[in-house]
């Protein structure tokens, strides 16, 4: 087992930021167009993350023009470039797939206070 | 140019390739291989390389093929295994075989034994559908109609529970992924046949389609 968190180890990104479900967070993603290369931003609120090492990934949720979107990334992919955290959420639950049903007010999170 | 080596199934993992894609990979740790005899037309009746892998204290070989080693001049060996090559005679008794032979991007077949399932059902075994669960079918998973009647037997190849796994396997046209050969591990795009620490040899792609 050592050998493959050897190889994982090498694979993992260095300076992710601490964050959890319920937080919102910028995700900022390399979008290859035909030759050129830049960087889109997707913000939402992190409703899950799953696996360990090298597979971990995580979900974040964002209502676009009344739609809901939901993105998954690979936790260490290199195609993320940056993952900033917008605001700490408090919630209580590990796995935010309640929010799939709730809409304007009831889907809102509290703010995590920091000390 | 073929090549071979042997290793032992360390587990699968991922890696990102260069375009960001997750990539399914099973570590293999290759090697070092050992020449430990080559076998001849004139002695054997035929040529193969007679390549041994994973060191072992003398006392734990066994004396007969202990004998085999010492005549090699070389350690004792717990894996012995025979492979043909083209190129046999470029090998000398002796000579050490790394992960390094491989490339990222070849193909390759990998041979091992596939882990043991037991006496197994035909839904299993053969892929067979099961029956209905409810509505009082009172048939669940049997292997179904053996075949009729008039024919008073069963015929060959009659797909039935039996014995399922636990035999040599060939795996065809993998890809090499990685390889790092300070560290003899090879990394292989999916997944490959046997348990973990299970013994596979790792081929050259008989079957490869030659890139143009």
């Amino acid at each position: 087992m050592d050998i493959i968190r050897e190889i994982e180890k090498e694979q993992f990104k260095e300076n992710l930021p601490q964050f959890s479900p319920g937080d919102t967070v910028k995700v900022h993603v390399k979008v290859i167009e035909g030759t050129r290369e830049r960087i889109q931003i997707f913000e939402g609120v992190v409703i899950s993350r799953k696996g360990s090492g090298i597979k971990e990934n995580f979900t974040v949720r964002r209502v676009a023009y009344g739609v809901g979107v939901e993105r998954t990334f690979p936790l260490h992919s290199p195609k993320i470039e940056r993952i900033q955290v917008v605001r700490y959420g408090r919630v209580r639950r590990a796995k935010l797939y309640y929010l799939r049903k709730l809409t304007g007010k009831a889907a809102r999170i509290k703010e995590k206070r920091r000390t | 140019m073929k090549k071979a080596i042997l290793g032992r199934k360390v587990g699968m993992t991922q890696i990102f390739g260069d375009k960001g894609e997750a990539i399914p990979v099973t570590v293999v740790e290759a090697g070092p291989c050992t020449v430990v005899r080559k076998k001849s037309r004139e002695i054997d009746g035929y040529e193969a390389l007679q390549i041994g892998y994973l060191d072992i204290k003398d006392h734990r070989a066994g004396k007969p093929r202990l004998g085999q080693f010492q005549k090699a001049g070389l350690k004792a060996k717990k894996y012995l295994q025979e492979v043909t090559l083209e190129d046999m005679d470029s090998y000398d008794t002796g000579q050490e075989i790394t992960a390094g032979i491989f490339s990222p991007g070849e193909k390759i077949d990998v041979v091992a034994v596939s882990r043991g399932k037991g006496f197994a059902g035909s839904i299993k075994r053969h892929n067979q559908h099961r029956g209905p669960m409810t509505h009082g079918s009172r048939y669940h998973r049997g292997p179904g109609s053996l075949g009729g009647v008039d024919a008073a037997r069963v015929f060959k190849g009659q797909t039935l529970p039996g014995r399922m796994g636990g035999v040599r396997v060939t795996v065809q046209n993998l890809e090499v992924a990685k390889v790092y050969p300070e560290r003899n591990l090879i990394l292989i795009k999916g997944a490959i046949p046997g348990p973990r620490k299970g013994l596979v040899t790792i081929k050259s792609a008989a079957k490869a389609k030659a890139k143009a």
